[in-house]
């Protein structure tokens, strides 16, 4: 069933449920009346003609146990309502806030790379998490108890001004006071609220920052002085919340003695009602029995309403991730074969107002490799990234083509499917080395998986784990080293030989030796893929067919290792830097 | 962020879990017996209000007279006004007592934290700590406040309203008497299983945390691998399994109340099948009949509470527990009764005592094991460092290159063997005097919040404004903070995170040096840092070194060209020491590691 027809029918159901709910007093009202009082029966037909059904007053008098069964019959069938009430709202609700959840998730993946650089990861969680389970309470809690107080009133309403006009009005004078009250109430002390919050945030982070810094409080002897900032956090929360239960205390103590003066108001129009002979005593009690039923609803939908007023915020919250707009394709690109050669031409890319690329130009032809050299800030990874297409290029600001096709014809998903890469800094989801290798895909076997981590160097390593291939990494299970991650990342995109691949200084954290070993292996590995290695270190590169050098976003040299150095330029002087330190520095 | 995911268990009442609190229970004794009173009364005017209506009934509606009923409305507004300031009182004392209960645990966590020793906060997340001081603390003190608020009321209040039954009529009271047990299992064991669900509830709910962290960090690496929809095909997994929980919970509480108001429906049918026998056969006047139904009614509220706070009280023995276990952790290192005696503790120090240092430090026959490790890191190491060497740890990430350190520091201490200071073994002095004659600079530099100026003065509380600036000129710090907009009042964020590395690196360099300490630790950070902040922190560095014996944990060529000795360090073992050009020379390891290591840096000179 669809969440919405879910919903309508707990409505449904709660509304059956409160009927029967009512019906109780009319039961004692009508045992008091007119079994016991033998006062004629008085009230609308359907009530006589369901005595008149059952045997007549006479013949219920002598058998009260069936007036009992009859009552164990609305209360189970109100019970009934009631449960599916519950169930149909849980189902609704759950389901509402799962696809919502989902939502969220699938859409922060699409969501282009240049949204997630821009935003703070923490910020984004918390609309997720807390900001979701604001909504989920409002869903399945505030506003269905709206709806269910608006129902208890209106039915109470219908059915108290039919019996009694005078005693009617006394029992609804004080509920606008006791909502209204409860309302503004709450309303005013929001801003403590929130203070209050705030302290626990200021001791919270007072906490943290001392537990992360524990070596710095140390190494100053700072422990005299870490106690005291807590104490004072600690004091003032506590302090903060006291004060708040004093006017909280108020609040309800007030509350309390509303309802009590409503009760007693009732009890005195009762008390007149009956002296001037319109009031029956079973019609008294059902209106006290209907008063503290609709009193604690009452109380509860003042704050009901204070807090349901968050809810708006935090659906602005969330809206406003779900409306970013997600990474398109071009109308019509296509899933055609991502081979041939791959062209920059004149590339400028800036992040913000820093230009990083500044019209680069060149050609790696098809199953070469391109070797990239250059320093930090020199806009060696975000040659990598817009390959990718992580960022798009601004209209009139070059282009970038594989096989004569600009890149953003392609599908971007194909597009990315079709050149593994290793980053840097290269993220291991919290999965077992087997699915990170495998990127979860279920077309390659644990053989493909021993292969690529064969070739990284990382497979003896990870054959020596307990688990083997099975191993979890990251904080439930274990914790990899700096070059093994980089290993693991090469393996992940070596996997499956696409045509193109790209190492963003993918070695940086693995030793010399390791490093030639895992190279005269992708050598093999990667005959006939068009290979781009973006590194600092030459012996990396030299291999390569053709080696361009940048800095500061521009290409100053190009050619194959023997011309660069024939060149005498930068990457010369680098090499004989690299290369000779022993008679530099001995 | 640490999603540590802790199993709980339902485990019987222990009294023994409970008595553990008792010393915290001590400075509210007042309180907490006058919250007890109130509650008390509160529960006798819930129990009168259907007797008050009773007497209205009997007294005035069916007489249909209003001879004295003013009052009898008065005597109402009285009660009423009564119970209101009871109300005032009991929640106002009740949040003093949860407030101030959970802060005297906070506080004493906290403290006790403080001893710990740094091995212990090596193993542990933060989270786990950060859980236990603040969340397992709130919710002791709110059961402690509320569950004796809910306590008091629902066994006061069903006791009261057993015995009105009994008293106006027996044979009624006694039909109520033997569906209050019913009720209460019920009602204990719907509880039990809702608490069951909701902690899968919770467990699941955190792991979407955990799942919410992990896409948007990885937001990039699964771009590449284009795996967006299996990642969130996993997702739904998780959002599946806590739906399913929800489900189970919630549907058990939609279970759960309509058979406990059931069970009251049957309590009202009885008292209305049998009432209305005695009534019509005039043995039982209206009013009684009225108030025994609003009984039968009401009798479902108190058990209720009492019901829900009895599971509630079992499961914060959990809570109980966690804390329990954190103040059972006792610090490894620690100083001896005659030290404490001359030198005073961390919080206490006798400053008066404490001898000057000079700075010689001699490492005589150390062998040390880290507690989780399995083997000898040193084994009868011996090293004499004059005052004013500059020692240098050289090693690959991982190696074990802050071994030293801890031991100079007495982070940890020699398993056999002896670190001498001065000629006196460190463990005669104590822990304090030692931290405040070092200065240290953390390789991620730790800045709290709050101004610069605020984080300098953290290395000498005492320091004037002057002083302050003197140490960030020596740094070079000034350079930096003259940038910002308010200066030395500038605020550095969480974890000083508004600032760059490097400039925190400058900053932590000013607070170290403003303490003028004999000994200096840097362990270098490792991330690359802009050019010009490079220069200005190694021009700091070589400020900072003049004069005192420093261990540097270094990353950087030109660091390491700064000092007297060098140690490689090796799969956490030092194999070789001596100076650059005698290490160079050997052609061994740190030939090696150096190349490898300081090509980058070589490019970076190059371009």
């Amino acid at each position: 069933m669809s969440g919405r027809l879910l919903y309508i029918g707990s409505v449904f159901f709660m509304a059956a449920s409160i009927l029967a709910t009512y019906a109780v007093p009319q039961i004692i009202r009508f045992v008091v009346d007119n079994l016991v009082g033998g006062l004629p029966l008085t009230s609308n037909v359907f009530v006589a003609a369901l005595v008149e059904r059952a045997g007549g007053v006479e013949y219920l008098r002598a058998n009260i146990l069936s007036v009992g069964a009859f009552t164990l019959l609305v209360a189970g069938a109100g019970g009934l309502c009631n449960f599916i009430r519950g169930r149909f709202l849980i189902l609704g609700s759950e389901g509402f806030i799962r696809r919502l959840r989902e939502r969220l998730y699938s859409h922060i993946q699409k969501l282009p790379y240049a949204w997630h650089v821009n935003v703070q990861a923490g910020d984004i969680i918390q609309r997720c998490t807390s900001d979701v389970e604001v909504v989920r309470n409002f869903i399945a809690s505030q506003l269905i108890e709206m709806a269910r107080t608006l129902l208890l009133f209106v039915f109470a309403y219908i059915i108290l001004f039919s019996m009694n006009v005078p005693m009617a009005m006394a029992s609804f004078v004080f509920l606008p006071v006791i909502i209204g009250y409860s309302f503004f109430f709450l309303r005013g002390v929001g801003s403590r609220f929130l203070a209050a919050d705030e302290a626990e945030g200021q001791l919270l982070s007072v906490a943290q920052e001392n537990l992360t810094g524990v070596r710095v409080v140390r190494a100053f002897g700072r422990e005299r002085y870490e106690i005291d900032r807590f104490e004072r956090e600690n004091n003032n929360f506590a302090n903060l919340w006291v004060r708040l239960g004093s006017l909280l205390s108020w609040y309800w103590g007030t509350s309390d003695m509303i309802t009590a003066l409503q009760m007693i108001i009732t009890c005195v129009v009762g008390v007149y009602q009956a002296v001037a002979g319109s009031l029956t005593v079973g019609e008294f009690i059902v209106f006290l029995s209907y008063n503290s039923m609709i009193i604690w609803p009452a109380r509860g939908l003042g704050r009901v309403l204070s807090e349901a007023s968050k809810t708006s915020v935090s659906l602005g919250r969330i809206k406003e991730i779900l409306d970013a707009p997600d990474e398109l394709d071009l109308p019509g690109a296509f899933e055609m074969p991502v081979d041939g050669d791959i062209v920059y031409d004149g590339v400028t890319f800036s992040y913000g107002n820093k230009k990083v690329l500044d019209n680069v130009s060149f050609t790696v032809e098809k199953g070469t490799t391109l070797g990239i050299l250059g320093g930090t800030g020199s806009g060696k990874t975000t040659v990598a990234h817009l390959l990718c297409r992580l960022y798009d290029l601004e209209p009139g600001n070059g282009s970038i083509s594989i096989g004569g096709a600009d890149i953003t014809e392609f599908k971007r998903a194909w597009l990315r499917r079709n050149i593994g890469i290793a980053l840097q800094e290269p993220f291991l989801y919290s999965r077992t080395i087997k699915e990170n290798i495998a990127s979860l895909m279920p077309r390659y076997t644990i053989d493909d998986i021993r292969k690529a981590a064969g070739i990284s160097c990382i497979g003896d390593a990870v054959e020596a784990f307990a688990n083997g291939y099975d191993t979890v990494v990251g904080e439930r299970g274990v914790t990899l080293s700096g070059g093994q991650k980089q290993r693991v990342a090469i393996a992940r995109a070596i996997l499956g030989n696409p045509p193109i691949m790209v190492f963003d200084d993918s070695l940086s954290a693995v030793d010399t030796e390791t490093d030639a070993k895992i190279r005269a292996a992708l050598n093999e590995r990667t005959s006939g893929s068009t290979v781009i290695i973006i590194s600092h270190r030459i012996t990396s590169l030299l291999k390569a067919d053709k080696i361009i050098v940048l800095e500061d976003g521009r290409v100053i040299e190009t050619g194959s290792h023997p011309e660069l150095l024939e060149q005498g330029g930068v990457y010369s002087r680098v090499y004989g830097l690299q290369s000779s330190i022993e008679e530099a520095d001995a | 962020m640490n999603y540590f995911e802790e199993e709980e268990y339902l485990k019987p009442f222990s009294l023994k879990v409970w008595s553990s609190m008792l010393p915290y229970f001590k400075p509210y004794k007042k309180e907490l017996v006058i919250v007890a009173l109130f509650m008390l009364y509160c529960a006798l005017i819930d129990v009168a209000i259907p007797l008050y209506q009773k007497h209205i009934i009997d007294s005035f509606i069916i007489p249909k007279s209003t001879a004295g009923l003013l009052p009898v409305v008065l005597l109402g507004v009285f009660f009423a006004a009564t119970a209101m300031i009871a109300v005032v009182f009991f929640t106002r004392i009740a949040i003093k007592i949860e407030m101030k209960f959970s802060r005297d645990l906070k506080r004493d966590l906290f403290n006790h934290l403080q001893t710990l020793s740094l091995s212990y906060y090596n193993t542990t997340p933060v989270g786990y700590m950060i859980a236990r001081v603040m969340s397992d603390t709130g919710r002791i003190g709110e059961i402690v406040a509320w569950g004796l608020v809910d306590v008091m009321w629902g066994f006061s209040c069903a006791l009261f309203v057993l015995v009105a039954m009994l008293v106006l009529n027996w044979k009624i009271g006694l039909i109520m008497l033997a569906l209050v047990p019913v009720m209460l299992l019920v009602t204990i064991w719907f509880q039990n299983k809702i608490l069951h669900y909701n902690r899968r509830v919770r467990r699941a709910n955190s792991r979407i945390t955990g799942a919410f962290n992990e896409g948007i960090l990885g937001a990039r690496t699964s771009k590449t691998l284009v795996i967006e929809d299996i990642n969130s095909a996993d997702f739904s997994r998780l959002t599946g399994d806590m739906r399913r929980n929800s489900v189970k919970a919630g549907t058990l509480s939609a279970i759960y109340l309509p058979v406990i108001l059931f069970i009251g429906s049957i309590a009202v049918t009885g008292v209305l099948v049998s009432g209305s026998g005695f009534v019509m056969n005039e043995s039982m006047p209206y009013g009684t009949f009225s108030a025994m139904i609003s009984y039968a009614i009401i009798i479902f509220e108190p058990i209720q509470h009492i019901a829900r706070i009895f599971t509630e009280i079992v499961a914060t023995q959990a809570n109980i527990e966690r804390v329990n276990g954190l103040f059972e952790k006792k610090p490894e290192i620690t100083d001896s009764p005659a030290v404490i005696e001359k030198y005073g503790d961390n919080f206490n120090p006798k400053r008066e005592n404490w001898e000057p240092i000079n700075g010689d430090i001699e490492f005589r026959d150390v062998t040390f094991m880290y507690p989780d490790g399995h083997e000898n890191v040193l084994e009868n190491f011996s090293l004499t460092i004059p005052a004013g060497t500059t020692v240098a740890i050289v090693g690959e990430t991982g190696a074990g290159k802050s071994t030293l350190v801890n031991l100079v520091c007495r982070f940890f201490e020699p398993t056999s063997g002896k670190v001498l200071i001065d000629g006196r073994d460190y463990r005669e002095r104590s822990q304090l005097w030692l931290h405040s004659n070092i200065g240290y600079v953390l390789q991620s530099p730790h800045l709290f919040s709050g101004s610069i100026k605020e984080n300098i003065r953290y290395g000498k509380l005492d320091a004037t404004d002057k002083e302050i600036i003197t140490a960030a000129k020596l740094v070079s710090a000034d350079r930096v903070i003259y940038k910002l907009p308010n200066g030395l009042l500038s605020d550095v964020g969480e974890g000083g995170d508004k600032l760059s590395t490097g400039e925190k690196q400058l900053i932590s360099f000013a607070r170290a040096v403003i303490a003028d300490p004999r000994i200096f630790v840097l362990d270098e950070a490792t991330s690359s840092i802009d050019t010009e902040t490079e220069l200005l922190i190694q021009n700091a560095i070589s400020n900072i070194l003049k004069g005192r014996t420093s261990f540097l944990i270094a990353h950087r060529l030109s660091t390491i060209k700064m000092a007297d000795l060098i140690l490689v360090v090796r799969d956490g073992k030092i194999i070789e020491h001596g100076t650059h050009r005698e290490l160079i020379r050997q052609k061994g390891y740190y030939k090696q590691l150096y190349t490898m290591q300081f090509e980058d840096e070589l490019d970076l000179a190059a371009f």
